[in-house]
């Protein structure tokens, strides 16, 4: 096969292992914000040090930590689950940090709107600061999700088969110079990166529009 | 594990995990002074009059800003001997995180440099200083002091990037774990201190930064009104 080929065929594990990353980030990523949010100490503190350890943490060492450590523990994860969980968690620390700041950038007035019309507090937050909050955090995001993408290329140091891991193997085997192979490589990033700027944009963009209205 | 046995075990492997520390600040102040230098000729270049000037800048940063830090780490190192251009890993990490911290850092000058004033411009051409000196003397000291907060947030960034030098075996504090991980088979507890240690630069770094950003902010606020 031809090895630029081999290389794209690492193509959807790069992009899963991006879209479960993220949504396990942007799933966590909710209820850690709110933890370092929270009135009580023994909430906050503890939520506001994961998401320093996980940020501080440089991801390559959080994935030999959970792929190789968590195998002494008997937890022998797959490298792709392995790199998603990583991934993931990492993600989860970003965004809530990214969500914060979407909620911080809301008006003080618009919560206290939701209190005098007597909106419970609960939907207070969703009907009120959270599409407001969205909308603020859309483009940190974003920026972080081209992040991400990128970082997805250090799953290859745990053998996930995604891009840059077809791109080492086919440069050992000799098929092309390694100079093209990993350029190559790098350039499927780039457009991934690219696609996901431009799209961000255009929801940026609708999103303006609708608060607009 | 016990802990009185993990904390024999850690006391056995810090001094080659700050072997490793020591290599990656190395690193990390190698791509420093390579790449924020650059990093205001890109910002300058982006702004230059000659159209081939900007574009080769713009070139440069968006490939930085665009591709993954360990590609570049293996393009450097495994790459260029393809072009008979053989470095040595320090010089190949050197090479890839200085141009990734040019072209993060040249975004960051040209905000910088896009936040003085006008009039700071307007009174040195009116006083007939030369476009050079203009520059040197009067636009990016204040942009830079602006900036100064960002580029250290983006030091901070290249530090935890010195850990994917593991994949072109430099002798980093990641390679470091990694080593003792294969030598002991307690991969687990090595990691766990690796990542502590870079836990205890990045956090009281990161507080560092973000104090500077809140007092820089009020400074320069109080100055611009």
């Amino acid at each position: 096969m031809d090895p630029f080929l081999t290389i794209l065929s690492g193509l959807p594990t790069t992009i899963a292992l991006s879209v479960l990353a993220l949504a396990i980030g942007a799933l966590v990523g909710l209820p850690l914000m709110l933890a370092r949010r929270a009135r009580i100490l023994l909430i906050r503190v503890p939520a506001r040090t994961a998401i320093d350890i996980l940020r501080a943490v440089p991801p390559i060492v959080w994935l030999f930590i959970i792929f190789f450590g968590l195998a002494e523990t008997g937890v022998q994860l797959s490298p792709f689950v392995a790199a998603v969980v990583g991934l993931g968690a990492i993600s989860a620390g970003y965004l809530a940090e990214v969500y914060r700041g979407g909620l911080m950038a809301v008006d003080k007035g618009q919560w206290e709107a939701g209190q005098a019309l007597g909106l419970p507090t609960r939907d207070t937050y969703r009907y009120v600061l959270a599409p407001q909050a969205w909308r603020a955090a859309l483009p940190a995001a974003a920026t972080y999700a081209i992040g991400l993408i990128k970082d997805t290329a250090i799953a290859y140091t745990i053998g996930v088969n995604e891009v840059l891991f077809e791109a080492n193997h086919e440069a050992q085997l000799g098929t092309a110079s390694p100079l093209a192979i990993l350029a190559f490589a790098g350039l499927l990033y780039a457009i991934l990166s690219v696609a996901v700027g431009v799209a961000s944009r255009r929801l940026d963009r609708r999103l303006q529009l609708v608060v607009a209205r | 594990m016990t802990p009185a046995a993990i904390w024999t075990d850690w006391g056995e492997y810090l001094p080659t995990l700050l072997e490793g520390l020591l290599e990656s600040l190395e690193l990390c102040a190698a791509s420093l002074a390579v790449g924020l230098p650059l990093a205001l000729a890109l910002a300058l270049a982006s702004a230059a009059p000659l159209r081939i000037v900007r574009w080769g800048a713009l070139l440069l940063v968006e490939a930085g800003r665009a591709l993954p830090a360990v590609i570049l780490l293996q393009l450097a190192y495994y790459g260029l001997p393809s072009i008979e251009l053989v470095l040595t890993n320090f010089v190949a990490g050197t090479a890839a995180l200085g141009w990734i911290t040019a072209a993060y850092g040249s975004e960051i000058f040209r905000g910088g440099i896009a936040s003085v004033p006008e009039g700071q411009r307007e009174a040195a051409l009116a006083l007939g200083v030369g476009r050079f000196d203009m520059y040197r003397s009067v636009i990016v000291p204040q942009g830079t002091r602006v900036a100064l907060p960002a580029l250290l947030g983006l030091a901070i960034q290249i530090f935890q990037a010195t850990a994917l030098a593991f994949t072109i075996g430099l002798p980093e504090l990641m390679s470091a774990a990694y080593d003792l991980g294969n030598q002991t088979f307690r991969f687990l507890s090595v990691l766990t201190l690796a990542g502590l240690l870079y836990t205890a630069v990045v956090i009281p770094a990161s507080f560092i930064v973000r104090r500077l950003e809140l007092r820089m902010g009020r400074h320069l606020a109080a100055e611009l009104r």
